[in-house]
């Protein structure tokens, strides 16, 4: 389950910090108290920073590390597949043996296959993506700007 | 190599009574059971009265006249005999059967929100808890106030993980109609001195409600050497089964206090307009109770009696005083609660350096060694030392040195991992 990949984002994590943004979201992880703040600023249909703090364990921590990585730079709707392709891997039990179109969408992210036989981690895994899906959708309809004021 | 320690059980014969602790995880490794504070193991003289009583008793109690209903009736009524000996209640019609602690301390507080004076919780009067609290002694209050307008106050705690009373006197005043707090606390483990609580409680007319959840498994408990008026504890971390749990109360009290639930069992005579109540313990049972769940229960009563339960108290007090000692051998180890074993129980918290006690528990786990991570379902503590969550190891009655020397090891292969 803790691949170097892993190990290596949570050990240097990439885009850590909270920056301008244009919607803010706050995420918990209830059963063990795993927390995110994220924000999300967007440059038309481009995602143009995605910043974040918060403080877990080594998968919920590298996992916000490999999305900053995977997102930023991004149009919204190639985003939204990587958001869902890795979404179906982490719920796919440990039954979905990710292949090579896979990995040229989720790149670093495969590393988190293993995590998806551990039904308790899958949430830790999942906390940043949640939080990003949550902040663009925000971004999106104006909501959020009031809340990084 | 083993160790050995004085007032130790004799683990090896115990430990064949836990089918369950034999058998192995992830390719063959040994089971290393350390959370027992989350739940117990059951004893196969558990499980065996299970079985039997629903393969030759299983009937609805007090109800039929028929052979079984009779058979299931005296059965689910002498398992209420067996653990109102086992608190030594003065009746054994103060003991209530619930589904589990948290319903217990529901009820008490359903209980004093509906209640006529002077038990009545109400706007302009006070509840008070503690921080060490399970959120099952927070929740019900907070819900409790907000419905009444009542307001709730608590203790705080030291820096070594004790309760903080030098404020006694303000926390409980003469507005406070009822304290509740934790006996021994499942994230801490620290023991509670309930005297000085109590004391303070009957001065201004409070009554005082104990969770002993993790006290009842663990040390011989006596409602009335206490001398509280209610005390709630569950079944399943103290060898019976999940879905039975345990409220008693003083008669006079259960006596004038109303019901919260209502239903079949728990009434005299029912008309269109309005009934009667039976009276307790019957009053607070409404429905079909877990019937095979408290005679499982009785069942554990007899087990752990049959092994004296200040043997299970000196046992787990020489298992706490070496864990502690051992652990703190641990760089970068840091308890969270008394770091001593003097009124503590046998729960020890802890944190390992900035690794996150998820990966802590997932690493331990590959070993074999199973801990309880997170926040305990008692959140305010973490806040209170600023940390996001422990690692918690938690012994019992079949837990051995060698146990902890393999949660030792374990955490620093969790260190050279992570390190």
């Amino acid at each position: 389950m803790y691949q170097d990949v892993i190990l290596d984002h949570y050990k240097h994590p990439q885009g850590r910090g909270l920056r301008d943004g244009d919607a803010e979201v706050h995420h918990v992880n209830p059963t063990c108290g795993d927390e995110i703040t994220l924000r999300v600023k967007l440059d038309g249909e481009t995602i143009e920073d995605v910043s974040y703090e918060g403080q877990g364990c080594s998968i919920s921590q590298a996992s916000a590390s490999v999305l900053f990585e995977l997102l930023v730079g991004k149009e919204l709707a190639d985003a939204r597949k990587v958001q869902e392709l890795f979404l179906e891997l982490m719920q796919s039990k440990g039954q979905l043996e990710p292949d090579d179109a896979m990995e040229e969408v989720l790149e670093d992210a495969v590393a988190f296959a293993g995590v998806s036989k551990y039904p308790a981690r899958v949430k830790c895994a999942l906390l940043s993506w949640m939080a990003w899906k949550d902040a663009t959708a925000q971004a999106l309809s104006g909501d959020g700007a009031k809340e990084t004021a | 190599m083993t160790v050995q320690l004085p007032g130790l059980l004799d683990t090896e014969a115990i430990r064949k009574d836990f089918p369950v602790l034999d058998r192995t995880v992830h390719d063959g490794k040994k089971l290393v059971y350390l959370d027992n504070a989350a739940t117990s193991q059951k004893p196969r003289q558990v499980l065996d009265v299970l079985n039997e009583y629903y393969e030759r008793h299983n009937s609805n109690v007090h109800r039929g006249v028929h052979v079984l209903a009779e058979d299931a009736t005296a059965l689910y009524e002498g398992a209420r005999d067996k653990v109102a000996g086992f608190i030594n209640a003065p009746s054994r019609d103060e003991v209530i059967f619930t589904k589990n602690a948290s319903e217990s301390l529901n009820l008490v507080a359903n209980m004093l929100g509906w209640a006529d004076e002077p038990y009545r919780v109400d706007r302009g009067t006070e509840i008070v808890i503690t921080e060490m609290e399970h959120h099952s002694n927070i929740v019900p209050w907070q819900l409790l106030a907000q419905r009444t307008g009542a307001k709730l106050k608590w203790f705080g705690l030291t820096d070594d993980g004790r309760l903080d009373l030098s404020n006694i006197d303000e926390v409980i005043t003469e507005k406070t109609k009822v304290v509740s707090f934790v006996l021994v606390s499942n994230i801490l483990g620290t023991l509670n001195p309930v005297e000085e609580i109590v004391r303070r409680a009957q001065e201004v007319g409070a009554l005082v409600v104990i969770d002993a959840s993790q006290a009842a498994p663990h040390m011989p408990l006596d409602v009335q050497a206490l001398q509280a008026d209610f005390v709630a504890f569950t079944g399943h971390k103290m060898c019976g089964p999940t879905g039975i749990g345990v409220l008693w109360g003083r008669q006079e009290l259960l006596e004038d206090l109303p019901p919260f639930l209502g239903g079949g069992e728990m009434i005299e005579t029912v008309s269109m307009h309005s009934s009667t109540y039976a009276p307790a313990p019957h009053k607070f049972e409404a429905g079909t109770p877990p019937i095979a769940q408290a005679i499982g229960l009785g069942a554990a009563v007899d087990y752990l009696t049959g092994i004296g339960m200040e043997n299970i108290q000196a046992h787990e007090h020489a298992i706490t005083e070496y864990a502690v000692r051992r652990l703190l051998e641990v760089p970068d180890l840091r308890i969270i609660g008394p770091t001593t074993a003097e009124d503590r129980g046998a729960a020890i918290s802890f944190t390992l350096g900035d690794i996150h006690p998820h990966d802590v528990g997932q690493v331990l786990d590959e070993q074999g060694i199973a801990v309880r991570v997170g926040h305990h379902c008692a959140r305010p503590v973490c806040l209170r030392y600023g940390i996001p969550a422990t690692t918690r190891a938690s012994f019992y009655l079949y837990s051995t040195p060698a146990e902890v020397d393999a949660l030792v090891d374990g955490l620093e292969q969790v260190r050279n991992f992570f390190g």
